[in-house]
């Protein structure tokens, strides 16, 4: 078929050449001119990374390379050469040949990616089926055999089963199965691990990366993750409002980098090597321009530090090769003149405050749900225990992290805490008063308005259809603050002022606001009745990685300020570590490890901790991770394994005698300082732990 | 004076008799297209053609019922002799002073004009199909924002409840339910004492859940609400208005009734599975957690959110009633025998079908567009608030 | 699965129970009584008399015993009448009070006599249904497959020319019921006077005098196409818009789905994404919707069967409800429930069947 063009094409040429490329999508309103003037280059073998925030063009591009963009989505200008031949002007049947045989694409959400109706085997047969002609028996063989490949347990079972029968992470492999089923020359991976929790991430990347290895696939990554980046590509393309800002070699833009927006990226992600007093992050400021209210000239220039008008804004700026390097480019007019060692200018940060007294304290906390099992109800009753025995205290001004991945029970726990359900058993004490079973509706004002909440969606956590002003002016006076209109809408600009957003937002709709915006008026609201206990569920982790910083700043600002008690939950260690005092570690319902910041994040590790902090990646070419990859799935908080919760993927189980992982709970040992580790493991053996990361040496 | 005008004069004089009604129109659509910007949803309609052209149908069957007065050429009820079953625009024999001089669209089996029919049509099924659906809307927003957002037994009791309405085929539930024997019985003034409750239930509560924080204001709303829903109430559902402003007579108030008890069920289930979609948000945690009561969450955080399908489906749901008030004047169901709403004046008309086809495909035309209209209508918002 | 079908079946017995004591005690209203009984006996019988017939008849008592003796629950009534003779609900002409069974209500089968056709209910229900029956075949086998084509083309390109033309069409179709649809189908071609028929005549296209006939009157003894065509198409065309738009909703929804994407940058041709993949998924809503179709389905017998005099089930509730017939407005509501309840019941299971989201959890 495309064996003549195959024999035509010179590997030492590039497999995939985008070359100027522009995409518009068309409106009713407007052309929306999502990508301008876009180039790059992937050779055979090489995975090329794709990174910036969200709304710059990663997904066009990608798209544009598989010609997908949707009816109202065009190519308005360049090519783009896949192995010479120009796509950009390929008809429509010449396109389905390429699709799936030699390009093939991976997408952010597995589940939605797989048809429901379809078994799997069917889905991973058909490509060699369409492409190769094969026959239906031998088609099959081929899926089975690949699906082993992926390191899918039990192939046999897969391939016969409907895609709703798999967790995430195996559907992420089959996605990734079915993207190799007829060995493509091109792999366009779309974010393929964003849904997934870290530790199925980290093993779905290791499987990406030895799959291109054994099969010699190109890869076209694109993450908004730095680190992940790192860990799976060897060139690296920075993208910023629809452009290329810096591409590279992964190493030389990581460590030499040559763009003012690569380097305030970096700047505002926490690195957990570094220490936090002397590395605060730094978020850039400002907003992400919309596409079609681009600046004159750098669209970079009203963000940036260097910003030189006259200069920056003068006309399109075109790409600069740095010197001396490996293809390295910089899309900056002033790049040769700017100090890239200069230390940033450090950011006032408002001292600690002092821990005080207890404020929250709970004990032995249950918390059960009771859920029929079935799809058709009735049916036997079951128990979800969605938090086993928590016990912990925080007090005023401390900063208490929760980590833990998903179905760990986190948010239930903030559930039972703010009294939307009641506890099983145990207890909860409030300042001093016990909430353990009084729902929200009994609690008096005080009470309520002192335990606020900062919910994790940005879109959804402001009410679409009533103005901002008027949904703070709303919780104020619910908590009975001010005794009139013109009271309460005073407080409620002074707390635009202090989540530093202009008044005017006050008459503003949700819709208008960026996700980084809505947030802060999330936080507004959450400190309207002036908390002492604010439980923060993931505020940052739908935000970009530039507003993040800024967001965790404020919300620490805000905090010491007030000295609120913080209960951070996250899954990100990396901001964490660097905001909490103490953090508490849970898997499926348990807290299985607790400690103060240091503690955690130094050996002796519990198991889960280890393979966590080892799972997360690092944008830092000088730290030096020890790859721990978890086998297997969490399992489902409806039937937890007996004995520890975390048997079924620990690597330290072997070490402990008696198959007691197996069959009993471990108790709670407290190391030193008041470290809590749930682990069977002797403390001898905890000792011999090794820090997963580590700085290289200089 | 031609003794049967032509097509073309036939179409041309009925564009005349209209006039006032393409001068409303024309005044709407240049006021609405100037300012479509900053009308919000209603603005955006003007984007779309679909919703134009079923907006520009509905508008157009709104301002004759309006108007109908000044679009008329007959009283609908007179019968002229001699022009029993004429065909369209026939000469009226002998004109006196004031009468127009044809019949339009020709006569019916009454000798009355087909074309005054026609228009006074408009102004019946206006008059009762867009406030049944208002009323319908009431009942099931009501019980629908409670049965999706608490769930457990009261959904499960009401979900019953509805399903069961829902299946009767809804000809024998007419029939059952819109008789003169069930009239004597008082079962309509029953079922409306009960379903003409819920607007005052639901604008109380609306208010007391927003204004609690601040009792002289709550108290004011909630009382206004209160004394104009109960006199309202009284005249409406049992016809004992003391001032004698509201009242409505049986046969109506039976017809009404039933079609509001039709619909509702309907209506419940859209609301409910709105609500339980978006319950899960997390502004409505947001609300839980500053400790908002339920109903303040219902009514001010969910409802206003699922304003765009529930606007869709009212224009729907207005032609569906409709229709479903044609289905009872083609049986003749609750409804005056003179009466020149559409659904008899097809009953009438089908008699002789084969023969004089006019009385009939006139109202049947009628109908059909403002449904259409309705529909598109329908489309071209739900197009429209799905853009953005 | 099984639990489900057992629960399934409860809430149906449930919900027959429900709808028949409604109908029973709407049927039953005084007013209704005495009515029947003026038919029955005499117009001019005075107020006592018609008490007097009401109780004499086992009308009396209250509504749900009556309920339950109808429904063959309860032992039927037995009274002795001022003459001595003995009667009751179970003694008809061809037993005595001795022998006469206890129960007879619709469960066992007696479903009443009917005053209209003067014979049982359920002889009279059986030829009637018979002849709907028919008529809903021949809608179904119209309906069916002409709404799921339309859908479908106009669903797998949203916004395409094809789309537009087919959506317009369905929208106009939704907005025509029956009785509006069948008034223009007749004046358009069954009419010796307008319309297409005499033009076609003229030219001599056709024998008779008119394309379709109007009534359907004779199709009871022999369905022809002549005298079937339009009230066929009358109910159908309704259904029809309705279906082929959810049948399109459903259709533009699972194409934008991303898995329909990732078939087709796997190269999966158009027509085989459509076909493979796409239409099983799409296929899931509009099933239950034409299952749910039913009640409105009979709304559109009893239209077409009134105006094309098709002497069917939906023309014996007309007439049942216009005698006051109560024993045979009776008999037809049972149908009714019972088959709106049975699809409801194919709806649950086929939507079941087809999402294996849902059978296999
Ligand atoms: N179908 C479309 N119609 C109009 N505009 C679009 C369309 N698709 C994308 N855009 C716009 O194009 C720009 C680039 O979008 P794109 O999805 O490529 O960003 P991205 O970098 O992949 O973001 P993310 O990280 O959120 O996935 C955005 O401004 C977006 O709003
Ligand atoms: S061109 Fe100017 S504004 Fe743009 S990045 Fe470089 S220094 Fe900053
Ligand atoms: S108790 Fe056993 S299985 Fe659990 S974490 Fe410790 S070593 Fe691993
Ligand atoms: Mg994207």
């Amino acid at each position: 078929m495309t064996t003549s063009a195959d024999t035509a094409w010179d590997p030492s040429k590039p497999i995939l050449e985008i070359d100027h490329l522009s995409i518009s999508f068309f409106t009713r309103l407007r052309e929306i001119p999502a990508v301008m003037d876009f180039s790059c280059k992937v050779m055979a073998g090489e995975a090329m990374g794709l990174v910036g925030e969200s709304g710059c063009g990663k997904s066009t591009v990608a798209l544009a390379v598989m010609r997908d963009l949707g009816k109202n989505g065009r190519i308005v200008g360049g090519t783009i050469k896949f192995k010479g031949r120009d796509l950009t002007h390929m008809g429509e049947e010449e396109l389905r040949h390429i699709r799936g045989s030699e390009i093939a694409m991976i997408y952010q959400e597995p589940m939605a990616s797989l048809n429901p109706a379809m078994k799997i085997g069917a889905q991973l047969a058909e490509v060699p089926m369409i492409h190769q002609g094969m026959s239906r028996a031998d088609a099959w063989a081929l899926a089975r055999q690949i699906v082993a490949d992926v390191r899918l347990p039990d192939p046999d079972r897969i391939i016969n089963a409907y895609p709703h029968q798999l967790s995430g992470g195996q559907q992420q492999r089959i996605v990734i199965a079915m993207a190799l089923m007829s060995k493509p020359a091109l792999l366009i991976l779309d974010e393929p691990t964003t849904a997934l929790d870290v530790t199925v991430e980290a093993g779905i990347v290791d499987l990406v990366k030895d799959l291109g290895k054994k099969y010699g696939t190109s890869m076209l990554f694109i993450s908004h993750n730095l680190g992940l980046v790192m860990d799976v590509c060897n060139r690296i393309c920075v993208m910023y409002s629809g452009e290329a800002v810096e591409t590279g070699a992964v190493t030389e833009v990581f460590e030499e980098m040559r763009h003012p927006y690569t380097q305030a990226l970096f700047r505002s992600i926490p690195l957990p090597g570094a220490d936090k007093n002397a590395r605060p992050l730094i978020s850039i400021p400002g907003n992400f321009p919309l596409p079609h209210e681009r600046p004159k000239g750098c669209n970079f220039g009203p963000r940036c530090d260097y910003f030189q008008s006259g200069r920056c804004d003068a006309g399109e700026i075109p790409m600069f090769p740095v010197p001396n390097s490996d293809r390295h480019e910089t899309r900056c007019a002033k790049w040769q003149e700017i100090d890239w060692l200069a230390e940033p200018a450090k950011r006032a940060v408002k001292q600690k405050a002092p821990i005080g007294k207890v404020v929250l304290k709970m004990e032995d906390l249950k918390k059960y749900y009771s859920v029929s099992s079935g799809a058709f109800g009735g049916g036997l009753k079951k128990v979800v225990k969605a938090n086993e025995t928590l016990s912990f205290e925080a007090r005023e001004g401390e900063t208490l992290a929760i980590v833990g991945e998903s179905g760990c029970g986190k948010s239930t726990f903030a559930k039972v805490l703010m009294g939307l359900e009641t506890a099983t058993s145990g207890s909860i004490l409030l300042f001093d008063e016990n909430v353990q079973s009084t729902p929200i509706q009994q609690r008096n004002t005080d009470t309520v308005s002192s335990v606020q909440m900062v919910f994790q969606n940005p879109f959804d956590t402001l009410n679409p259809s009533m103005t901002v002003g008027r949904q703070i002016i709303r919780a104020l006076e619910i908590f009975k603050h001010g005794s009139s209109d013109e009271d309460r809408n005073r407080r409620m600009l002074e707390l635009l002022d202090l989540v530093k957003l202009p008044r005017a937002f006050a008459d503003r709709m949700p819709r208008q606001l960026s996700g980084g915006q809505k947030q802060r008026v999330g936080i507004a609201r959450a400190f309207a009745g002036g908390a002492k206990v604010v439980v923060a569920d993931e505020p940052v982790s739908a935000l970009d990685v530039s507003v993040q910083a800024a967001v965790t700043d404020l919300l620490m600002d805000i905090q010491r300020e007030n000295r609120t008690t913080l209960l951070f939950i996250s899954h990100d260690l990396s901001i964490v570590r660097y905001l909490s005092d103490r953090v508490m570690v849970m898997y499926l319902g348990h807290v299985v490890e607790m400690g103060t910041t240091d503690q955690v994040f130094q050996p002796p590790y519990h198991p889960y901790t280890e393979a966590l902090l080892s799972a997360v990646p690092i944008a830092d070419t000088k730290v030096i991770r020890k790859r721990i990859v978890l086998e297997g799935d969490i399992p489902s908080a409806m039937n937890p394994p007996p004995g520890c919760p975390f048997q079924t993927r620990c690597r330290w189980k072997s070490q402990v005698p008696g198959g007691l992982c197996d069959r009993e709970m471990p108790p709670v040992q407290v190391l030193e300082g008041g470290h809590n580790i749930k682990c069977h493991l002797s403390t001898e053996i905890l000792q011999t732990m090794e820090p997963v990361i580590k700085m290289a040496a200089e | 004076m031609e003794d049967l005008l032509s097509w073309g004069q036939i179409l041309g004089r009925m564009g005349s008799q209209f006039l006032p009604v393409w001068v409303a129109l024309v005044v709407t659509y240049s006021l609405s297209i100037t300012f479509k910007r900053r009308l919000g949803l209603y603005g955006k309609l003007f984007d779309s053609v679909v919703g134009m052209i079923g907006f520009g149908i509905v508008m157009f069957w709104v301002f004759t019922a309006l108007l109908a007065n000044m679009v008329i050429t007959h009283d609908p009820l007179a019968q002229l002799s001699g022009l029993k079953n004429a065909v369209p625009g026939t000469l009226v024999p002998n004109p006196g002073d004031g009468i127009y001089p044809y019949y339009l669209l020709g006569g019916d089996h009454l000798a009355r004009d087909v074309f005054s029919r026609m228009v006074m049509g408009a102004r019946s099924v206006l008059s009762i199909a867009p406030a049944a659906t208002a009323f319908a809307f009431m009942v099931g927003v009501t019980l629908g924002l409670p049965a999706g957002y608490f769930g457990g037994k009261f959904d499960t009791v009401l979900s019953f409840i509805a399903n069961l309405v829902l299946a009767f085929p809804v000809i024998l539930l007419f029939y059952l339910l819109v008789t003169p024997e069930i009239r004597v019985t008082g079962i309509p003034v029953y079922l409306a004492a009960v379903l003409f409750i819920f607007p005052i239930l639901f604008f109380s509560i609306l208010f007391n859940a927003r204004y609690f924080t601040n009792p002289p204001r709550r108290n004011l709303y909630v009382g206004i609400v209160l004394v104009i829903g109960f006199w309202a109430y009284s005249g409406l559902a049992f016809n004992m208005d003391p001032l004698g402003v509201w009242s409505m007579e049986p046969n109506l108030l039976n017809v009404f009734v039933s079609v509001v008890f039709v619909n509702s069920p309907t209506v419940f289930r859209i609301v409910r599975g709105i609500v339980m979609d978006l319950k899960a948000r997390d502004y409505v945690a947001a609300g839980q957690t500053r400790g908002e009561g339920p109903w303040y969450i219902m009514l001010w955080e969910i409802l206003p959110n699922a304003r765009g399908p529930l606007i869709v489906d009212f224009c729907l749901r207005i032609g569906y009633t409709t229709i479903l008030l044609g289905t009872l004047g083609f049986f003749g169901l609750g409804v005056s025998p003179d009466s020149p709403d559409w659904g008899s004046t097809i009953d009438d008309g089908r008699k002789l079908l084969n023969l004089v086809p006019h009385p009939a495909v006139v109202p049947a035309l009628a109908l059909m567009s403002l449904v259409l209209g309705l529909n598109l209508l329908a489309d071209g918002l739900r197009e429209e608030s799905l853009k953005d | 699965m099984l639990m489900f079908v057992v629960r399934r079946l409860g809430l149906m017995i449930l919900t027959a129970l429900a709808l028949t004591f409604i109908v029973f005690f709407l049927t039953n209203l005084r007013p209704n009584l005495e009515k029947l009984a003026r038919t029955e006996g005499s117009v001019r019988m005075s107020e006592e008399a018609v008490d007097q017939w009401i109780i004499q008849n086992g009308h009396g008592g209250s509504v749900f015993v009556r309920y339950g003796e109808w429904m063959g629950l309860m032992p039927g009534w037995v009274l002795t009448d001022e003459k001595g003779t003995v009667r009751g609900r179970c003694i008809t002409a061809t037993n005595t009070p001795e022998t006469a069974p206890r129960y007879c209500g619709v469960l066992q089968g007696d479903w009443g006599f009917s005053t209209f056709f003067k014979k049982p209910v359920l002889d009279s229900l059986g030829e009637k249904l018979a002849a709907t029956g028919w008529l809903m075949l021949a809608v179904m086998l119209v309906m069916v497959p002409a709404s799921l084509l339309i859908g479908v083309l106009s669903g797998m390109r949203e916004g395409s020319r094809t789309d537009r033309a087919l959506s317009t069409f369905s929208i106009a179709s939704t907005a025509t019921p029956e009785y509006v649809s069948g008034v223009i189908l007749v004046a358009l071609l069954a009419s010796p006077v307008v319309g297409l028929s005499p033009l076609l005549a003229s030219w001599g296209w056709i024998e008779g005098k008119t394309l379709f006939l109007g009534t359907a009157t004779s199709a009871i003894d022999d369905i022809t196409f002549w005298n079937f065509t339009l009230p066929v198409m009358t109910i159908a065309l309704y259904g029809i818009g309705y279906i082929a738009r959810m049948t399109r909703a459903s259709m533009t929804e699972v194409m934008t789905a991303q898995y329909i994407r990732t078939a087709r940058l796997k190269g999966v041709s158009f027509g085989a994404v459509v076909v493979k993949h796409a239409l099983r998924n799409a296929l899931i809503a509009p099933f239950t919707v034409i299952m749910l179709q039913f009640p409105w389905l009979l709304n559109g017998v009893v239209i077409v069967e009134t105006l094309f005099n098709y002497k069917g089930f939906g023309w014996t509730l007309v007439q049942a409800a216009g005698n006051n017939d109560i024993n045979l407005l009776l008999g037809c509501s049972v149908v009714a429930v019972f088959v709106v309840l049975v699809t409801q019941l194919i709806s649950d299971v086929g939507y079941v069947f087809l999402n294996p989201r849902i059978r296999l959890s």
